[in-house]
């Protein structure tokens, strides 16, 4: 299990950095994607199943997840590699983390690598309906709580 | 032969750039690029003789209705429809099949009738023919397709009979290609009494149209498609049909006399014309029209399908990985596939980061998709613009995303 040690704050910031080393070239920044894509470890099928598909994505996506010692763990997958790097980085960010630092994580990193120009609209609106979801899933876990 | 090089240069948006590289349009089935007349031809309306037609009696208001009809005259001559009345102008292909549904279909088609269509048809020849079959008890049936992507012209066959109504089918399949044998077609459906659309949405700039020689009873085209100005088609109809059919859309222009007792109809066109036309992009589409004239519909497609014969043979060659959806004996320049491993939107952003913009997904055909059990493919459709170098670039960076994520 991931047990975060670095702030959400933090890897975000390690995260603009390694994004500053493509020097904003569109190309080599979809590659980069796409390759933290294919490293993501594939979400075992019994989840692939529509109740854990999230809705607003232009591709598909399948997020489920465990609560574990008071942390959230999140694991998801997509149909496409450019989305399982988008995935992969939310997760970087905020697994391991209790409920309440989800919920209330200011997540900037997304702007800050200008990814909204990189991707489009249409995946942007995706990628906002991602962390809504992960949101989502960490108040009812803080609810139980 | 077309000297490409000078016919590119009517085209300004063809000398842009798209994230620093230089614009490749490979999308000109979704919609094809303006030259300048075209766009020139909206301004000269709007800055010389904005009026609207048919109505006032002043000179902007002639001159308007004078260069408006001139674009029915010219599309009369583009398909040989015997007279200019049977044209009928329309917001595209998508309105000129709700209209034929919606009046002819609802005039004709009755519970347990059948309405023909085929497993290739793009979602707005199917939806309106769902909808009045669903107002009305009656059946959308689709002819099956083999794996190549052309219509089983058998199982077609045995699918007639009198029960059917109409016969809709696609002229070329914006997702595959195929050119469909639609004379065949039509003479078969008329054999049972049926009636026959043609959506001509990918073959009226490409083919040979003359609808008389086909004896189709409607065709139906989107000039965007034709070099010319979006929301803007027409509706071709036969002639005795056409003065059966019942309106569409009620108002101004369509009617000849209005009271409170009751209204009696304007004669064809306008009957179907309800309302004030999008006068600007008829205007422009006539010089669309003549564009494609003056460069000759063969000598265009000549150029396509050569790109087309060019990039299928280098796909296949250079890229074993990739299969092409849509391997009919005719085609139009449209080149669908899809790449092992690789996601089709991977591929359509990763060719847009280089200038490259093709189309990716469904291609509005889910039931064609899923015939083929698919959820999208990547589609370079090639317009006479188009040169053998742009493809040449477009398989060199197929190449390096095949080789970094294949
Ligand atoms: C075969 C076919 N039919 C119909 C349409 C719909 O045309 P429009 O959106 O211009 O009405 C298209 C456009 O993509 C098409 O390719």
């Amino acid at each position: 299990m991931t047990v975060a040690t670095k702030s959400i704050e933090e890897v975000q910031n390690d995260i603009i950095e390694d994004f500053d080393l493509l020097d904003g070239d569109r190309e080599s920044t979809i590659f980069y994607i796409m390759e933290l894509g294919q490293e993501l470890p594939p979400l075992d099928e019994k989840f692939m199943v529509d109740e854990n598909l999230i809705k607003g994505c232009q591709s598909k996506v399948w997020l489920t997840t465990d609560f574990i010692d008071g942390k959230v763990i999140f694991q998801s997958d997509s149909n496409t590699d450019i989305t399982k790097g988008l995935i992969s980085l939310l997760i970087r960010v905020l697994n391991g983390r209790s409920p309440q630092e989800i919920i209330n994580a200011d997540l900037f990193f997304f702007d800050k690598i200008g990814m909204n120009g990189v991707i489009g609209s249409q995946r942007s609106n995706g990628f906002a309906s991602m962390i809504k979801q992960m949101k989502f899933y960490a108040l009812a876990y803080s609810a139980k709580n | 032969m077309i000297d490409v090089e000078q016919l590119r240069s009517e085209f300004p948006i063809l000398s842009t750039e798209v994230n620093g590289h230089p614009l490749v349009y490979f999308d000109n089935a979704a919609t094809n690029q303006k030259p300048k007349v075209v766009t020139d031809a909206l301004t000269e309306y709007y800055d010389g003789y904005n009026s609207n037609v048919h109505r006032g009696a002043h000179a902007l208001a002639d001159k308007a209705t004078q260069e408006f009809e001139r674009t029915r005259e010219l599309i009369k001559d583009f398909i040989n429809s015997p007279k200019t009345e049977q044209v009928i102008f329309t917001k595209g292909t998508t309105e000129g099949i709700n209209l034929v549904a919606n009046t002819f279909g609802r005039a004709n088609i009755t519970e347990g009738d059948e309405i023909i269509v085929s497993t290739m048809e793009h979602h707005s020849n199917i939806v309106p023919w769902q909808m009045i079959a669903q107002e009305k008890g009656a059946v959308v049936r689709p002819i099956p397709i083999t794996d190549e992507g052309e219509i089983i012209f058998e199982e077609f066959e045995k699918m007639l009979s009198d029960k059917v109504k109409i016969v809709s089918v696609v002229h070329a399949s914006n997702a595959l290609g195929t050119i469909n044998p639609i004379e065949k077609i039509i003479e078969k459906a008329h054999e049972v009494g049926a009636k026959v659309l043609v959506d001509g949405a990918q073959s009226a700039a490409h083919l040979p149209i003359d609808v008389q020689q086909l004896n189709c009873d409607f065709f139906v085209t989107s000039a965007h498609k034709m070099f010319g100005p979006t929301g803007m088609g027409f509706l071709y109809g036969k002639e005795d049909i056409l003065n059966d059919m019942p309106p569409f859309l009620g108002g101004g222009e369509m009617i000849k006399e209005v009271s409170f007792d009751g209204t009696t109809f304007n004669t064809l066109p306008y009957k179907f014309e309800a309302g004030t036309p999008n006068i600007a992009d008829t205007v422009a589409f006539a010089k669309a029209l003549e564009f494609i004239n003056k460069y000759g519909k063969e000598n265009i497609a000549a150029h396509e399908i050569a790109l087309l014969e060019y990039a299928t043979e280098k796909l296949t060659s250079e890229i074993p990985s990739a299969k092409i959806i849509g391997q009919a004996k005719n085609k139009v320049s449209v080149l669908s596939f899809v790449i092992e491993n690789i996601h089709n939107y991977d591929i359509g952003m990763m060719l847009d980061a280089r200038g490259i913009a093709v189309r990716t997904g469904h291609h509005c055909t889910q039931p064609l998709m899923a015939r083929y059990n698919l959820e999208g493919t990547v589609r370079a459709s090639f317009s006479v613009y188009n040169t053998f170098e742009e493809v040449d670039k477009f398989i060199e960076a197929l190449k390096r995303i095949v080789k970094m994520f294949g």
